[in-house]
């Protein structure tokens, strides 16, 4: 399952609720607001830091970009992808899980 | 010529809905709802859940008379009358709102988050509302 979060951890729950209920394994897909939950030393951060070797974590690179975020310190484990690498993600997973 | 991946009648899907947002503060809620009705027309495997705030959805007692707008919680009732008869809620999120079975407009299944995140694993498709 490809799980994508769009969402601020930081105004909502949505990335927690994706935490909680993903299976190990799992690829997670940090998207539009949600790819503030990729940074490093915020209130989120510590959350996702302690699931990032139950997960493959991934950030959008261009969702970074339009934020400012650009080479901004991430969380350790998480890899930036571009929208190609998003396309492969959708590719290699029979289903998908949006959290909105 | 016909496409290989054309819808197939015969092959049943698991559709699962997720519903995590409160009833009426945005219509996310009942247009998940309308989007389960019309799925049963099309005689998948379908289920059902309640999580996070989508359990409000289900609280008894719901009264719109005061805000003008249509309190879609007695359709929880009829779903059954469409063969949607797996209907979820998770148990941690029941308890973190201080809600009990009891509390719901119609029968569930409360499930730990292990047992649903099993089942949510186990979809062929999920819409999140």
């Amino acid at each position: 399952m490809l799980h994508t979060v769009n969402k601020s951890p930081l105004e909502r729950n949505t990335l927690d609720s994706c935490l909680r209920l993903a299976k190990s394994g799992s690829a997670i897909l940090l998207i539009e607001d949600g790819v503030y939950g990729a940074l490093r030393g915020t209130g989120a951060a510590d959350r996702i830091a302690a699931r990032i070797s139950d997960f493959k974590i991934y950030v959008l690179g261009p969702d970074m970009a339009a934020r400012g975020l650009t080479g901004a310190p991430l969380v350790d484990g998480i890899e930036i992808i571009d929208y190609g690498g998003f396309v492969d993600l959708v590719a290699e997973h029979e289903a998908q899980q949006a959290w909105l | 010529m016909m496409e290989e991946d054309d819808f197939d009648p015969e092959v049943i899907k698991r559709f699962m809905f997720v519903n995590r947002r409160a009833p009426y503060g945005t219509v996310y809620a009942l247009e998940s709802l309308e989007t389960v009705l019309i799925s049963a027309a099309f005689d998948q495997d379908v289920s059902v859940v309640f999580l996070d705030d989508g359990v409000f959805q289900l609280k008894k007692g719901q009264d719109t008379t005061g805000i003008n707008m249509k309190n879609f919680s007695p359709t929880f009732r009829a779903l059954e009358g469409y063969d949607v008869e797996k209907l979820y809620v998770e148990k941690e999120s029941l308890e973190a709102r201080g809600l009990t079975e009891a509390d719901l407009v119609v029968d569930v299944e409360v499930l730990g988050t292990d047992e649903l995140r099993e089942i949510m694993a186990a979809q062929d498709v999920v819409i999140s509302a």
